[in-house]
């Protein structure tokens, strides 16, 4: 019998840990379909931050290191400029990467380092337990913002992709969502452009992921996913930001 | 033999970096050491399979290095006080990795930006952890630019032997001064293979994981008594230390860096007045020489620790000492360097 669907050999037999509905595990899973799809599972060493995917590395079947909390893609400079040929990606949440890791990730991107970075935008801190991330949107109640987020003094939340689009050096940047199977398809080309780019020498690949977190938004698993319809994709448009084509 | 050749101290340690096979580097510029960043800056760009970064801060810079370690390549940071505190994250993540790297801190006079003259306010965070959690460096004190060059080879070595980052502790003196140093050739050492943790690439084999946690408290119990025999280890076999005249001495100063080479001069001084000093020179600060100074306690009962600062390493003078001797202190800080004559007139206090 002909099998017509598995588990991607860049991803281990081990359970995910998340909470139901959270869409982690697709954006995993999307990724490990990708470095199997490009037959380099073999030369890829991942960077996980900290946050929900701290154990990121129980679930890619790859070389993998956790980085301190925001300087993964400081780690992955390390590793990629002393290992140039190996495949190199960093998995970073919004806290992570929109918040105390804002220097490096700038930097990464503003260097050209060849590396991709797979960046998780749920709009809060998971591991936490639920407080606000500077990609928090405006008047979303979380538990240090606890009457809503109020952009006069703790401002509007980062639109990280289009930020990164202004320098020169970031090759690719684009947004996905995971909110429903169309999506996930746009995703996970966008995904394997971004390696794509990198396996081709082409510099700084970005992909912004929208994504659930059911359980800190207080919701259920369908719920979340049309509330990030409907609140998130209107604030943080969906698409290409940064090409190659872009890039002289 | 090697020719002997003019050079100032930050550079030194640099080429001796290289010549210890060190072809990466990442730093951030900071007075008084941004010769270095600069000497690695024009050898390592020009170099094959090499590679050197200014990174955008001291914290990215450090995880640069955790980074390139991890793929076992020999590699190097160096900073100055300040610039060192905000590496102690990554120095911590390192220490817990087990990734072997070299750290350079040329020190200055702190707290707070401080200023930019020598001192050795830095010797606390850099021999009793400095980051959060249980771990030590290997600590290295030059006291001469030939001695920055030998240790900075040695760092990289002992490093990569224990799995454990080395510092070179220096100051803002011994980084500016310039010597005539040579780059001996050095006998091959033995050291263990990187191979069964490095991350290149799972290709035939399990992935390997650098993970600087767990959340189960007994397997992080057992990580940090893994760790803590590798100090053990240091304790027994890589102590090392100067002595001077410490058979007969009237009186023993214990001194490293900067402060022993202006006890030397002290001692000289002191011979004419017919005085007769002794001094222990700690070479590695972690491992702290502990063994020669309870010995020395024994016969002689009068030291002086004399450090650029308000008083560090006395405290583990005094734990060597362990009330066997009376142990006295001077120092001067915020970039003050003590004069011979001063140290002289100090230790007369006592005898």
């Amino acid at each position: 019998m002909k099998k017509v669907f598995g588990r991607p050999e860049s991803l281990t037999e081990t359970p995910f840990t998340y909470c139901p509905g959270c869409h982690h595990g697709i954006a995993h899973r999307l990724v490990a379909e990708v470095l199997d799809e490009f037959g380099v599972r073999e030369n890829t060493i991942g960077v996980c931050p900290v946050g929900c995917s701290v154990f990121a590395y129980l679930f890619f079947n790859c070389d993998m290191i956790c980085a301190a909390h925001g300087r993964a893609p400081a780690i992955a400079t390390g590793i990629k400029r002393s290992k140039p040929d190996s495949i190199v990606f960093t998995y970073q949440g919004d806290g992570d990467l929109a918040s105390i890791g804002t220097a490096e990730i700038v930097h990464a991107a503003n260097r050209g380092e060849n590396i991709t970075v797979i960046f998780i935008n749920n709009a809060i801190y998971g591991m936490t337990g639920g407080q606000m991330a500077p990609t928090t949107l405006v008047g979303q109640v979380t538990q240090t913002s606890p009457y809503g987020r109020d952009p006069k003094t703790m401002g509007y939340p980062i639109k990280m992709a289009e930020m990164l689009s202004t320098l020169k050096s970031a090759t690719y940047i684009s947004r996905v969502a995971l909110n429903k199977p169309s999506n996930i398809i746009k995703a996970k080309k966008s995904i394997k452009k971004a390696f794509q780019i990198q396996l081709e020498g082409k510099g700084f690949s970005m992909v912004e992921i929208l994504s659930t977190c059911p359980t800190n938004w207080g919701l259920s698993p369908i719920e979340a996913s049309k509330w990030l319809e409907e609140n998130m994709i209107p604030y943080y448009p969906l698409g290409e930001f940064r090409t190659p084509e872009e890039v002289a | 033999m090697a020719e002997k050749i003019l050079m100032k101290g930050n550079e030194a340690i640099g080429e001796a970096a290289i010549c210890a096979g060190c072809r990466y580097y990442f730093g951030y510029p900071i007075t008084p050491q941004s010769e270095l960043i600069a000497y690695m800056a024009k050898k390592l760009l020009k170099m094959k399979d090499a590679s050197f970064v200014q990174a955008e801060s001291e914290l990215a810079a450090i995880n640069m290095v955790y980074g390139a370690a991890s793929t076992g390549v020999r590699v190097m940071t160096s900073s100055s006080s300040p610039g060192i505190s905000l590496m102690q994250e990554g120095i911590s993540y390192i220490a817990c990795s087990e990734v072997p790297c070299v750290v350079v801190n040329m020190m200055r006079g702190g707290p707070g930006l401080g200023d930019i003259q020598p001192a050795q306010g830095d010797y606390f965070q850099a021999t009793k952890g400095g980051g959060h959690g249980d771990y030590h460096l290997i600590v290295l004190a030059p006291s001469s630019v030939q001695e920055l060059v030998d240790l900075t080879m040695d760092a990289f070595d002992l490093a990569d032997k224990y799995r454990n980052p080395a510092m070179i502790l220096g100051d803002g003196l011994l980084g500016q001064m310039m010597e005539a140093v040579e780059f001996k050739e050095r006998p091959k050492v033995d050291l263990p293979s990187k191979e069964s943790w490095t991350l290149v690439g799972c290709k035939g084999r399990k992935p390997h994981w650098i993970v600087p946690f767990n959340l189960n408290p007994s397997v992080l119990e057992k990580m940090n008594l893994v760790i803590n025999e590798k100090y053990k280890k240091l304790k027994e076999h890589e102590v090392r230390y100067e002595s001077i005249n410490i058979e007969n001495a009237d009186l023993i100063i214990v001194a490293y860096g900067t402060v022993a080479r202006i006890v030397k001069t002290v001692i000289q001084k002191a011979k004419k007045e017919g005085i007769n000093i002794g001094l222990i020179r700690p070479i590695t600060l972690f491992p702290f020489p502990e063994k020669i100074i309870s010995k020395t306690a024994e016969r002689i009962k009068k030291f002086l620790v004399v450090e650029m600062s308000l008083g560090q390493m006395i405290e583990d003078v005094k734990l060597a000492v362990n009330g066997k001797a009376e142990v006295n202190f001077y120092g001067r800080c915020g970039g003050i360097i003590p004069t011979p004559i001063e140290i002289l007139k100090e230790l007369n206090k006592y005898l």
